[in-house]
């Protein structure tokens, strides 16, 4: 654990999560991650080989329904609540998804 | 007057008491107060006093509201109320109104419960403050130099401070518990998937849990039976009936078996510390046996929560990308609107954690950390269930200190993620946990006791807290 | 088997990633309907629009579906979790995708080509559909240039499974029959409508090339594949543009390429190099799917014959190979069981065959001609009253009247069959006639026989078997 962290790795992760990080808030957001990983660092010294992973705190399964439909949201109001909407052709609106290579 | 969940809604329904006089009252608290405390993002002073003449219509007409009936509630605003806005205290979900009732909010509204606001919180639940918040922090109403705690400290000020006899918060790592505990109220935090999630904006998904902040036990028992149940939009909800949770309240705590934990990270002060051995004492004094036990793992829990719950936290807030509702702020292109709207519309804690919670699940890094997590987390529960093996339940403290001062933790993120060291693993393991007033301490701030129960334990928990509640009346 | 493809030496690996939108009525986590050519963003509910606070709760009959299709890809159906794969995109609600990762739900499957070949099924999974793009403004409606993207959530959130082959896949033409195959099968089982054109089935092909022997290429993704005929075509153009490179020396990139059906090519498709860190971790807010034993099987026991066994089962009873190509239409139409009721109607199954593959191709799989009317036709062949010209006009009769006694439309049309004996005076005739033809044919001219025959059936004015005057022909010759 705790590769050391550079500010490469955080300008990669804030790309991952759409978030823009100006210079002074990359070094910030990197020095914080750092720290945050060493003290983390606690667990290192477990033996988890054997251990499974925990991934649900209470053990159900098999949780379904019927297909039956149920009510839908009214598209003028969903529309009317969103940032940008064609209103007419009944679309949200976004710019275009980006220029290709 | 602060009168308690039961007393009004007994009196409510019994007509001795009119709704929208209890909501008068606690009207007037608010305006007097709230300037000062500013426990809401949003007063629905209107909007109650509606709903409280309904309920005083129905008892007139000779029906019952149900078992809240009357009863000023205020739910954190990050539960989805139809057409009333929620903003999970954030900048990116400013003014955004649901067009649906979350499942607690519709179960409370079916039991004739008045809401009377939305509270502020940590924006997105992230934080133990409410120092958080894009709209201002929330003051503790006991001594406004200080925090509330958070991240549902909007709900426990309210409470606190007379604005409503019952509120909801959400408990993620101890955003109930904390708070409870540093504003002198009681707060639940029930089994994982005994309260349906569906309407609570996500946090971490592995971890939430709505539960209810009031002055006493037994209103928190109440509380919990009018939300607790299977329901059908939650496909994480327990689907065990939920059993009359406050049958075993006035049973006392004799025969029952009461853990210390002897490794339990250091870090409580001393008042604080104080404060448990003396209700060890109590319990003793009642009839409890008092058992050591060990949960090695608990000192890991602190690691784990932080790598789970910025993951899951960090797939969450994806969804806030401006395409569909809340903040948008123009780009070019599709990627550079999300970009720009993400960055202005989450603060620094919620940027934080998205940042550590995607860093936790990337590609080469999923082992050494999120991995190592969730097997951190099975050793937890593995703990747990071994003390249980010799316990009823188990007593901590909440907090390790009564309330800090604003500003006093907010330099530095990972003094305010100590706050949760003793809350955070009954989220890991999703028993349930809650925290009961016992006291004061330094400065003559209260202090909470966390009471610790196994999975569907909240009969027994509520059962000890009662006890603890008796003996420091 | 179909024909080996190679080039230049090179050998083709192709494996195909089929999305098939399945034949529910409500999407797999919510219970907003599942109808394809809705107004747009009319089938929207909390959960489909991804809104803060809602969840996900799995569609029953959706996973019924996606059983019913490992069955019948002879997967093995396990025990099985949900994962998030976390990208952004606008038609993307939550931005995270709900899928299976570690645990999908049907393994270790195969599926059986006509040509007798056998193409490995790795996995087939549950996953949820996007929503639509369109992109407005700039050329072709494609990406680029683009002023504007609409978005369109009525299909965010549809039930797909997603069917992975091995790259078992060696050539275009076994790639298409691979997914004609496959549609058959969804077809036969209920699980989708399967319409490329309306995308409900969606191909995407990956595609490398080798020298045989060596170890695997690079291999490219090709999307944008929307027919059968799209398959072999974007195959045969990637793999030739890849020996392309190899042969000058370039090394291929392992890219995304889309296919063009315009102007016949792939392209490249914008490459983000984050594009593939999915982030993929247990979806927190769905319960493993564990499907007992018992459900399991009464699915499997509740499947059709399928096409496999369906072709077995009529080859078997015509005496025909289950890779001939009568077999392989007759079942891809749905009309074996017709054929084969014909037969159980005291009719000739071969005649029927014949019949039923040249004239019925519009009838359906219940052609309105009754198996007993057609029965009671090709028995008139095989007696001997009715050439094959001749039935095939009755049939052709049958077919327009939706059936009818083949017997009276004979009379009808004035057919009678020539006897054998008359016949044999017939060539007499013929050869009496046309002795030059009959001196070529005798010295081995086969093409001198339609001079003989042409006689044979002028003089009986069209009414004669040619088959028969042939074998005459041929018999008397040696």
């Amino acid at each position: 654990m705790s590769p050391r962290l550079t500010t490469d790795d955080v300008a990669h992760v804030a790309r991952l999560a759409r978030l823009n990080l100006a210079p002074d808030e990359l070094d910030r957001a990197t020095a914080q991650l750092t720290g945050m990983l060493e003290h983390f660092a606690d667990i290192d010294a477990l033996d988890l080989s054997a251990v499974e992973p925990m991934t649900q705190p209470y053990p159900l399964v098999n949780v379904m329904r019927d297909d039956v439909p149920g009510d839908v949201l009214d598209r003028d109001e969903v529309l009317a609540a969103a940032p940008d909407a064609d209103l007419a052709g009944g679309r949200f609106r976004v710019p275009p998804i980006g220029t290709p290579q | 007057m602060t009168r308690t969940v039961t007393e009004i809604a007994a009196g409510v329904r019994s007509g001795e008491l009119k709704a929208v006089d209890v909501l008068e009252q606690h009207l007037a608290a608010i305006d007097a107060r709230e300037g000062d405390v500013h426990a809401f993002n949003l007063v629905l002073a209107d909007q109650a006093r509606e709903a409280a003449a309904a309920v005083d219509a129905a008892v007139a007409a000779g029906n019952d509201p149900g078992p809240l009936a009357g009863v000023p509630v205020a739910l954190k605003d990050n539960m989805c109320t139809r057409g009333v806005p929620t903003t999970c205290s954030s900048k990116i979900l400013a003014g955004w109104k649901p067009p649906y009732d979350g499942t607690v909010v519709a179960k409370l509204a079916a039991a004739g419960a008045v809401t009377v606001g939305k509270t502020n919180l940590d924006e997105f639940a992230m934080g133990s403050s409410t120092e958080n918040s894009a709209f201002g922090p929330t003051r503790n109403p006991l001594d406004t130099t200080r925090v509330p705690g958070g991240s549902s400290g909007g709900s426990a000020a309210a409470v606190a401070a007379g604005f409503a006899a019952l509120s909801f918060g959400s408990d993620t790592g101890g955003s109930i518990r904390q708070p409870a505990a540093l504003c002198g109220v009681v707060g639940v935090k029930p089994t994982y998937g005994r309260v349906s999630r569906f309407g609570l904006v996500a946090f971490a998904s592995s971890l939430d849990q709505i539960g209810p902040f009031t002055h006493t036990v037994a209103d928190a028992a109440l509380a919990l039976q009018v939300v607790s149940g299977v329901d059908t939009h939650d496909s994480t909800t327990i689907p065990e009936p939920v059993p009359d949770l406050s049958a075993a309240l006035g049973r006392g705590v004799a025969g029952l078996r009461v853990g210390r934990i002897t490794d339990l990270p250091a870090g409580a002060d001393p008042d604080v510390q104080e404060r448990l051995d003396a209700a060890f004492a109590a319990l003793a004094a009642a009839g409890a046996t008092i058992v050591d036990v060990t949960v090695p793992a608990f000192t890991y829990g602190l690691t784990a929560y932080y790598l789970i719950a910025p993951a899951e936290a960090s797939s969450n807030l994806a969804r806030y990308d401006g395409v569909r509702y809340g903040l948008r702020v123009a780009g070019p292109d599709a990627d550079s609107m999300f970009a720009a709207t993400r960055t202005a519309g989450f603060g620094d804690e919620v940027k934080r954690r998205i940042l550590l919670g995607t860093y936790a699940l990337s590609a080469g890094y999923y082992d050494a950390y999120y991995g190592k997590a969730l097997k951190i987390r099975r050793l937890m529960a593995d703990d747990f269930a071994k003390a249980y093996a010799s316990c009823d339940v188990m007593l901590t403290p909440a907090s390790p200190s009564v309330a800090f001062e604003v500003g006093a933790k907010a330099a530095d993120p990972l003094a305010m993620y100590l706050c949760d060291t003793y809350t955070i693993p009954a989220n890991l393991t999703g028993d349930p946990a809650m925290s009961v007033p016992f006291g004061t301490g330094a400065g003559g701030l209260p202090v909470g006791v966390q009471v610790l129960a196994p999975a569907l334990g909240e009969p027994v928990m509520l059962q000890v807290a009662a006890e603890l509640e008796r003996s420091v009346a | 088997m179909t024909a080996a493809w190679t080039h230049d030496g090179y050998e083709l690996v192709v494996g195909l990633e089929v999305h098939v939108e399945l034949a529910t009525r409500t999407k797999l986590f919510s219970a907003s309907p599942n109808r394809f050519g809705d107004e747009p963003n009319t089938n929207i509910d909390p959960v489909t629009l991804g809104l803060p606070g809602a969840l996900p709760v799995l569609n029953r009959h959706a996973v019924e579906l996606a059983m019913r299709i490992g069955l019948a890809l002879n997967c093995t159906v396990q025990r099985c979790t949900f994962a998030r794969k976390n990208y952004f995109y606008p038609d993307m609600p939550k931005a995270y995708q709900v899928s299976q990762y570690d645990q999908p739900l049907n393994v270790d499957g195969y599926l059986d080509l006509p040509d007798g070949s056998r193409v490995g099924i790795e996995r087939a999974h549950m996953e949820e559909d996007a929503g639509k793009s369109v992109h407005v403004g700039g050329s072709e409606g494609r990406v680029a240039g683009a002023d504007e993207t609409l978005i369109d959530l009525n299909r965010a959130g549809v039930p797909l499974v997603e069917i992975v082959s091995r790259p078992d896949i060696s050539s275009p033409d076994q790639a298409r029959a691979y997914v004609t195959e496959l549609r058959s099968i969804l077809l036969a089982i209920g699980a989708s409508d399967a319409k490329m054109e309306e995308g409900s089935m969606r191909v995407d092909a990956n595609v490398s090339v080798r020298k045989p022997g060596a170890p695997l290429g690079t291999r490219c993704e090709i999307k944008n594949v929307n027919s059968v005929r799209s398959v072999g075509r974007a195959i045969e153009y990637e793999a030739r543009r890849q020996i392309d490179m190899i042969e000058a020396g370039e090394a291929v990139q392992q890219q995304t390429r889309h296919w063009s059906d315009a102007d016949g090519r792939t392209h490249t498709l914008r490459t983000k190099e984050d594009a593939d860190d999915y982030r993929y971790f247990l979806e927190p807010d769905l319960v493993p799917l564990d499907p007992a034993a018992e459900w399991v099987e009464s699915v499997r026991a509740a499947l059709p014959p399928l096409p496999a066994a369906r072709r077995a089962a009529l080859a078997a009873a015509a005496g025909l190979t289950a890779d001939a190509e009568p077999v392989a239409v007759l079942v891809e139409r749905g009309q074996d069981g017709y054929a084969l009721a014909v037969a159980e109607a005291g009719g000739d199954l071969g005649r029927a065959i014949v019949h039923v593959q040249q004239a019925f191709a519009e009838a359906g799989e219940a052609p309105a001609v009754s198996p007993a009317d057609l029965a009671k036709l090709t028995a008139l062949e095989t007696g001997g009253q009715l050439t094959a010209t001749q039935a095939k006009t009755v049939v052709g009769v049958l077919l327009e009247r939706g059936g009818g006694d083949a017997g009276a439309i004979a009379a009808e049309l004035g057919f009678e069959a020539v006897e054998s004996g008359e016949l044999e005076a017939l060539v007499d005739a013929a050869i009496a006639a046309e002795p030059d033809a009959w001196a070529k044919f005798q010295a081995g001219e086969g093409k001198a026989m339609g001079a003989l025959v042409g006689y044979v059936m002028k003089a009986s004015k069209g009414q004669a078997d040619g088959k028969q005057v042939t074998a005459i022909l041929n018999a008397r010759r040696s």
